[in-house]
Parts: structure tokens; sequence; C-alpha cells
């Protein structure tokens, strides 16, 4: 069976802190990783691999140095990486990055399931998979916590609800997007490490993937962002002091007077 | 193509759009700005520079699309077991707002089996239209036919704006949806309003696990469509005088489906939704063992309040995944938040910094979580949570 995993560099903390004086953000500057929930795709990725024979690719849209990132998966059980870059899939929303990413599948050619990470922790949308799978013709599922039964045909899956989960069934190829309770993925063995030295990352251009330059990047992108801002926190906390048992009825008393409590 | 320029001439090497980034991708060399590969063309940098020295060229889209016969709010009308989700009174909620400042009408699209009961309500939370399309075998939420019959009432009645939840369905239908009509869809909204000019929608929503906020417009596609997370918007109080529509489209139901859903199963740990909770007890390793948990729970049970946990006690093993909120757990935002034993990660922070009110217990004074918090009460959680428990006992009953 072969698997395409999609994976996204993202930085490696979210800390964001504003300069007040110039009303500027001060980024501490972070090394870039896979975005956390990539690494259990590539896990689930791998396992299939394994127990049915085939192979596993990584595919990501970025700069040139995520190529460096995605020779990382090799050394842990990865086969192939491709990385589609190009200038012209900059500024991309998650519309014009599911299309290069479907050229990019149809470039790569013969597989039987994708999987993704439920969303990436820069952006947090949750879009790309499902919008992937529509614009590859078939079907998807998000937020999947276990894989029941695959076979070359079709997959039974677990999708995580807010109140338990569903179990449902999709003939093959699909799209799956996963949370981190699928599994618990490997670190790299030595001998992946030296693997992984030696793999090429196949560089693909939007040319490479016959890509139609109007719906790629900024130019593909209906959603433009307009305005970017810190939030301010204003919260004026308030610390209660005495003994556990004072601190604890000044709180509820606090709390009763603001009338949230009145429910049980 | 689209690209970001420094006009040299201008630049003094002041550094400001530096700070403005937020991908790291301008460096200031020899007193000149430079823009580095990294860079995404958010445009963040543009209005920081006090010299005009920033050039951002954009490639307009093709704006074949004719806006204006695009009218009308939308909202989905979530159901799980022939009950609407709560989500929607919020949608329907913000929609009205939004709807009044378009001067246009506020409509659901109500999709299921025997579900037309739910259409009053629907009018009395602010609709003035339910799109109506029952089947038997829509039932439950599928992915493959909602979103077929979804965009085939789009493409009929072309709304405008749709908003849908921000849950386990809305953020599987809305992309779906989005990429079949090859349209703008934002996640996760935690405010929009209208632009009175272009009747543009702008949906603010939250980056970088909260640490950012931005703006954002789809101008030359229609719908635009947004995910609004569960308790971020407040719904009109239900007025069953108001009048409403019913209207039954005639649509296509699309009865050979590859996907199946087999089985739908509750899990019993969880009495009441995370996500949908007025009131969530979290616990986090300050509470130093397993079964201190219990203590967490005891509380929340007198508070008729959902369980939430940090990831670490769930990585331990002391309590299920279902139950944790943060970045890679589930987002919350409930009325009172209690953060027991929890020091306030940014994950973490990410999962629940829109709570209404923030009760943080825990030992050191220094931790972030007293940064966030309403209340904060410094001392040792496992003591202060049977007091607690017993203080509310004794008022609530």
């Amino acid at each position: 069976m072969n698997v395409i995993v999609c994976v996204k560099q993202v930085p490696g903390t979210n800390e964001v802190k504003m300069n007040k004086e110039t009303n500027t953000i001060i980024r501490e500057s972070a090394e870039a990783i896979i975005n956390p929930f990539d690494e259990y795709a590539i896990e689930e990725g791998v396992r299939i691999k394994e127990n049915t024979d085939g192979s596993v690719t990584v595919l990501s849209m970025g700069i040139p140095q995520v190529a460096d990132l995605l020779r990382e998966t090799i050394a842990v059980g990865v086969d192939n990486a491709v990385l589609l870059s190009d200038k012209a899939f900059a500024g991309a929303d998650s519309l014009a990055t599911a299309y290069a990413l479907s050229m990019g599948v149809k470039k790569i050619g013969k597989y039987d399931l994708i999987i993704c990470g439920k969303q990436a922790t820069d952006g947090d949308t949750a879009q790309v998979g499902p919008s992937l799978a529509e614009k590859l013709g078939i079907p998807h599922t998000t937020y999947v916590r276990k894989i029941e039964q695959i076979t070359e045909n079709y997959i039974r899956c677990q999708r995580m609800t807010e109140d338990g989960y569903e179990v449902i069934e999709m003939p093959l190829p699909a799209v799956i997007t996963v949370v981190k309770e699928i599994n618990e993925p490997r670190l790299p063995s030595i001998k992946g490490k030296l693997k992984a030295k030696k793999t090429e990352v196949m560089v693909y251009n939007a040319d490479d993937i016959g890509a139609d330059k109007n719906l790629c990047g900024l130019k593909g992108s209906p959603t433009q962002v307009v305005k970017t801002f810190v939030p301010e926190h204003e919260i004026s906390g308030e610390i209660i002091e005495g003994t556990s048992r004072e601190q604890a009825q000044k709180l509820v008393q606090k709390l009763m007077s603001m009338q949230f409590m009145t429910c049980k | 193509m689209s690209h970001i320029t420094i006009i040299s001439e201008k630049c003094v090497g002041c550094k400001l759009c530096v700070g403005a980034c937020p991908f790291n991708a301008i460096e200031v060399t020899e007193k000149k700005a430079k823009i580095l590969d990294d860079c995404t063309l958010c445009g963040a940098c543009v209005s920081s520079c006090k010299f005009n020295a920033i050039d951002f060229q954009k490639d307009e889209t093709d704006a074949s699309v004719d806006l204006s016969e695009y009218q009308g709010v939308w909202v989905f009308g979530e159901q799980k077991n022939n009950q609407v989700s709560q989500v929607v009174s919020e949608l329907l909620g913000e929609g009205r707002k939004l709807a009044d400042k378009l001067s246009v009408p506020l409509s659901v699209v109500l999709i299921g089996s025997e579900i037309e009961g739910q259409a009053a309500d629907l009018i009395a939370c602010g609709s003035d239209n339910v799109y109506l399309v029952e089947h038997e075998s829509l039932k439950n939420y599928n992915d493959e036919s909602y979103a077929d019959i979804f965009v085939q009432l789009v493409k009929r009645f072309k709304p405008e704006v749709i908003l849908l939840g921000a849950t386990t369905y809305g953020r599987s239908l809305a992309p779906r949806v989005a990429s079949r009509l090859n349209t703008g869809l934002t996640a996760d909204c935690t405010s929009l309003d209208i632009d009175p000019e272009t009747r543009n929608l702008l949906q603010t929503r939250p980056a970088f696990g909260g640490n950012l906020m931005a703006t954002i417009i789809c101008p030359n596609h229609r719908p635009q469509m947004s995910t609004v997370r569960p308790k971020v918007m407040k719904p009109l109080d239900p007025d069953p005088a108001r009048k409403g529509k019913i209207i039954r489209p005639d649509v296509h139901i699309p009865t050979e489906l590859s996907v199946k859903v087999i089985d739908i199963v509750q899990t019993l740990c969880e009495k009441v939704n995370l996500t949908e909770a007025d009131i969530i007890v979290s616990g986090g390793r300050g509470l130093g063992d397993p079964k201190n948990f219990v203590l967490v729970e005891e509380l929340a049970e007198v508070l008729g309040a959902a369980v939430g946990a940090s990831r670490p006690v769930v990585d331990s093993g002391w309590v299920d995944y279902s139950h944790q909120v943060g970045q890679t757990g589930k987002t919350v935002g409930p009325k009172v938040y209690f953060a027991c034993g929890i020091s306030g990660a940014v994950q973490h922070l990410a999962g629940m910094s829109s709570s209404d009110i923030v009760i943080a217990i825990n030992k050191d004074p220094s931790a972030p979580i007293f940064k966030i918090a309403t209340f904060g009460i410094i001392g040792n959680v496992i003591e202060i949570l049977p007091e607690l428990t017993k203080e509310f006992k004794a008022k609530l009953v």
C-alpha cells in the first residue's frame, strides 16, 4: 500500500511578544520544526507500510530549506520526500495550498491513502486535509483516532467527535487527518539516520507539477490578511489570600455574587 | 507574481519591519532591510514602515464572480440525534447582527431526518428562513451527502456569508464545501463584522496559538465562509413570537454514498461536553498523584461542570485524552475555568484563554497561569479543592 503523508514546516514556538513602545512584535527566533500533528501522520503511514508492503512519501509545500526537515523523516521509516517549492506558491491560503498539494499528489502518481495531521500549530485551521480531498475528488475523514481496518479497497476508521467517536468506512484512495491519540511516534533509528543523509529530496516547482499559477500562492487565495495584531490580555487578576479554608470561602463568595454558579 | 520589495532609497534600516514580521522573514544588513525567502506575503510589515519603504505588489485575483448576485447570511444548522447543536443559536445571534448590517435575511440550513420540529426554535433564535432538507438517509451527519446538498443549495440561492460551528462536523464540512465552490474560508473566527462600503466580512481569528490575531477578508469571491468556535458568540434570547418561513427546496438527495457511517459511539466517561460546557474544572500535574484527580472530579460534580486536564496528566495516563484542553487537545471557552495545579504552558493557554473567568490554583506564584487568571489562589491545590467543594455544596444546595 502506498501512502502519502502531507507535512508542514511550522515555527518551533508560538511565543509572540509585543514591544509596547513601538507596537511591534518581538518574535523569539525559533527553529523550524515539522508540525507536531504531522509526526503522528508519518508514524501511521509508516505502520501501514510495514503491515502491507509499499511505500511512504512525505509531501510538503514550502521554502527550499524545508527539504532538510523532510530528509529527517527518512530516519523514522519514510521512503521518499517531495517538496513543492516555488515563489509562485508564496502567500497561499488553505485553498491554494490544497490545490498545489493536489497537483503534487498527481505528480507522485500512485497512492492508496493520504494522511495529514489534524491541523498545523501555526494556523490551526484544519482545512487543508478536507480541501485537498475535494481537489482530488476523493473522500475524507477528519480527526481519525484509530484505523480499525485497511485493505486494498477500503478503510474503516474511528473519527473523534465531541462526545465520543464514529466508525466510518470509505473506499480508497482517501484522505484522513489524524489526532495524536492514534499512535506514539517512534524515535529515529541510527540506520535510518544514515539513510536520511543519503536520501535526495525531490524538489518540484509549479511548472514541474503542471500547476496553474493563477490558482497558486497569493493569487490563487480567495482570503487575504488585512491586519495582524497581538491581543491584549487585560486581566486585572486578584490574588486571594488566607488559609486554604478562607481562600475557598472568599472565592466561592465572589463567584456566587457574579451569579455564574447558580446552576447545578 | 505578487511580491514584497524594499525601496532601498527610502529604507533607513530602523528595523521596525523586522519586529512586525510574524515569520522572521526580514533581515537588516548594512542599514537596509531585506525580505528573505520565508516571506509568506502576509503584508504585516507594510503598515509598520514609517518611511513608506515597503512596496507590496498584489496580483489581483480574477474577479470573475458578480458579487452582487450573492445576498443573505446563512448558518449551518448542525444537528446530532435530531437535536440542533448549541453553537447554532450562537451563530444565529451573530448572524442576525451581520444580516441587519447588510439589510438581508438570515437563514438556517437544516439537514436531517424528521427534523422539522427544530425549525421553530431556530426562527425564535433569530432566523428569517429555514431551508429544510429531510430524508431518512440524512439522519446522521455524513461528509459526502451533506457537502453535496449544501453545495447545491449555495449554487441555487447564492448567500454572501455562511457561518458554521468550528466543531468536528463544521470543520470537516466547511473546507469540503469551500474547496468545491473555490471560495475563501476562515477558521475559528472570534469576531465578525461587516465593512459597509464593500460588504466584505471582516473575519478576525487567532493564529500562532492565540498569540497573534489576524483580520481576514475574502474580497473577490462569494460566499464568504467562516467557522466560529462554540461559546464565542452570544445567542439572542429566544422569542417564540418571531415569524419566519420554512422552505423545502427541491434538491437531489445523493443515495449511492461511498462514505458510510457504520456506528456512532458515545463514550460514557464524559457527562458534560467540554467544548459546550459553561463551567470546566481542569487538573494538572500540580495535583501530584493520579489518585488526587478525584478532587477535580468532585468539584466538577458539585458544579455540574465538565472535567478537563492538561497535557502532562493525559500523557501520564491519569485521564483519557478526550479531557485534554489545549493546543493538542480541545479548545474551550466556558464562563468559568478552574485551573487546578496547572502551570499554564502556552499550549494550554491557547486552548482556554477565551474563558470569561479563569481561576488559578497553584503553589508557584510565578506560574504563567496567574497572568491570565481573574482570581488566583497561591497555595496547595490538594487542600484547597476539598474546601471549595465543601463550600460550594453548602451554598448551592
